[in-house]
């Protein structure tokens, strides 16, 4: 029987256990409600958005739960790992559930699984592209993944760099990608490498990696990691995509050392010359349709588990080099084109080779350079130009160089967008005419040379002959608006300098800045 | 104004370039058989003939550079790198099909 005493001893004990227990959660309760009132105080309004994490206020359910998880996980997977029994199976027990599904397959089997288990892929990029392949990569049990990128997370990647969340922007994209990642299949190793690839590091960041995915966003991270890749002997898988199109190419496959013409193309045999850099659109600028990006970056992942899974023996056949067009609108949307093999004066992979990694090491190799650079241009002089704040005061009728006062209705403002953008917000008043209908107009005298005359050619212009008033131009960020007052006085509009023709520096991006900061930022 | 000598040929236009071709992708054409010199058209002579009588943008330089196409531009013939068809000596045959792509670098 039971001692009474005991018993209630017990219960004392159990009740002080527990009281000490809420003495505790009301300290940390209290410390809480301080720091958000402290917070409070500091920032005045906050976001009504309910998907907006406030990590301030402590780190939402949600991702608690999933934190949790993953400790759980590792910890059964540590106490596993503790017992140092001769393993009766080659992989762990949970990776024979986890990977059920693609183990039962014969393109994969154990041999397969062991090795992706062994394998270490470099992901350069961990945006559109990088995001897909990453998840599908970690999710198949690529043993070793490692992430480069010196971005952070901004709220207008999260359409299609589906690894990043709401509550982490701001946050760097590899240790985004990290958190995502980890709660998604925590047995992977994952490598973070913060920062931009750089000639200098990438020898050293490639070396240890068996594969390289390509899924960066300007020519010059291209070449510079088709070099790399040639110079250590790696893979490379390599995409891209924009707006609606996306391109695929397995490059340096076999990859033979440089001068041994059975090994794949690099990226230098296919394009050996940079395309001119006005050539180059960015997702910024051009724009990009998320499934268009994550089907490349999905199909970078298929290609890498195809070759991490191939049997070694040497009778398997290597695909000839090829080009994969993906392309949504069209019928069909895929298709492959056939592609050369090496170059025999290729500057990376042929006997004539003229890079080599001490060029690269020492930095002696501009990559930047060899691949030029459009910054913001200076097309106009200070003359042609206006502040948006001296804009805006012209606007309300005031003139901001003599402070005289004059009808509202005393200029004409063209809105040089393209159609689809000056939809989004535009300012009161502006007249839209595309920087592409602008840009391709030719003068009636040069055009009527070779062509027939054909009604609307320059109907913009025309119309804009007809007032005599003061042409204000205006475009997203300040470059396009620049090319159009050129082009406008090239067509004659400013009435042989009689007519002040300017744009509005910065444009609407500084416009949003300095006067209405409401206007549609996109 | 076709011409018994004319060769009928596919164009295509991918990755974006269509945009300098009044934003049509594909294109049925009749080629002259003979270039400006009365030899068989090559490939050569079909990309000056696009640039001066189907392109419809001013930009020529965005198409075409030192008289040949520009840096960053694929041509394919039927389906396969022109590298592999002799580049722009490659003489048009009949039905040919032949692509423009222009490289992409989004990501």
């Amino acid at each position: 029987m039971v001692n009474a005493v005991d018993l209630l001893r017990q219960q004392i004990i159990a009740c002080e256990t527990t009281l000490r227990d809420l003495h505790g959660q009301l300290a940390e309760a209290e410390r809480v409600q301080q720091e958000r009132e402290k917070i409070l105080r500091q920032k005045p309004f906050l976001s009504h958005d309910p998907l907006d994490h406030d990590m301030n206020f402590g780190i939402p359910d949600d991702f608690r739960s999933e934190v949790f998880a993953v400790l759980e996980h590792e910890s059964s997977a540590q106490a596993a790992s503790d017992i140092p029994a001769k393993k009766k199976w080659p992989l762990e027990k949970n990776e024979y559930t986890r990977y059920g599904r693609q183990l039962i397959m014969p393109e994969v089997g154990l041999h397969g699984q062991l090795s992706l288990k062994h394998a270490r892929v470099l992901i350069v990029g961990v945006g559109g592209l990088g995001c897909p392949a990453a998840a599908y990569l970690v999710g198949a049990g690529v043993g070793t993944v490692g992430l480069v990128d010196g971005d952070t997370v901004e709220e207008s990647n999260l359409h299609r760099q589906i690894l990043h969340s709401t509550a982490r922007v701001e946050m760097t994209k590899v240790e985004s990608a990290i958190v995502a990642l980890t709660s998604l299949n925590p047995n992977v190793k994952l490598v973070p490498h913060i920062g931009r690839l750089t000639p200098e590091t990438a020898i050293a960041t490639f070396k240890d990696y068996n594969l390289i995915l390509d899924c960066t966003d300007t020519p010059a991270s291209r070449y510079l990691i088709s070099d790399t890749c040639v110079m250590l002997g790696k893979r490379l898988i390599s995409a891209s995509a924009l707006r609606i199109d996306g391109q695929l190419m397995v490059l340096n496959n076999p990859p033979l050392p440089p001068g041994d013409t059975n090994g794949g193309p690099c990226y230098r045999c296919v394009f050996p010359k940079p395309p001119p850099p006005e050539s180059v659109v960015s997702c910024g600028d051009g724009g990009i349709l998320g499934p268009v990006v994550g089907v490349m970056g999905v199909l970078q992942a298929l290609e890498t588990i195809k070759l991490l899974t191939q049997p070694q023996s040497s009778s398997a056949a290597i695909d000839p080099p090829s080009l994969l067009i993906f392309s949504a609108y069209s019928n069909p949307m895929f298709r492959s084109i056939r592609l050369r093999s090496r170059k025999a004066k290729c500057a990376a992979c042929s006997t004539q080779a003229t890079i080599s990694p001490s060029a690269l090491t020492s930095g002696s190799l501009n990559y930047v350079q060899f691949c030029g650079n459009v910054g913001p241009i200076n097309a106009l002089t200070p003359q042609e130009r206006i502040s948006p704040k001296n804009f805006a005061k012209l606007r309300s009728g005031v003139n901001p160089f003599t402070g005289t006062r004059s009808s509202k209705d005393n200029h004409i403002l063209i809105d040089t967008r393209e159609e689809v953008q000056f939809e989004l917000g535009s300012i009161d008043g502006s007249v839209n005419i595309p920087f592409s209908a602008i840009e391709t107009t030719v003068p009636i005298s040069e055009y009527s040379k070779d062509h027939d005359m054909e009604a609307g050619q320059e109907g913009w212009a025309a119309q804009l002959r007809q007032s005599e008033k003061p042409i204000f131009v205006i475009c997203r960020r300040g470059n396009d608006s620049q090319m159009s007052v050129q082009k406008m006085k090239q067509l004659g509009l400013d009435f042989g300098g009689k007519r002040f023709i300017g744009d509005i520096r910065g444009g609407l991006e500084a416009w949003r800045k300095s006067v209405d900061a409401e206007f549609p930022d996109y | 104004m076709s011409n018994e000598d004319d060769v009928p040929i596919t164009i295509e236009f991918s990755g974006g370039l269509e945009i300098l071709f009044g934003d049509q992708k594909k294109y049925s054409l009749l080629l002259p058989a003979k270039d400006e010199s009365g030899a068989p058209a090559n490939v050569a002579f079909l990309v000056r003939h696009l640039c001066d009588k189907v392109m419809k943008d001013p930009r020529k330089e965005l198409f075409v550079l030192d008289d040949t196409v520009r840096p960053g531009i694929l041509v394919l013939i039927n389906e396969a790198d022109w590298e592999l068809e002799g580049e722009d000596k490659y003489e048009v045959q009949k039905d040919d099909h032949i692509m423009f792509v222009s490289t992409l670098h989004g990501g």
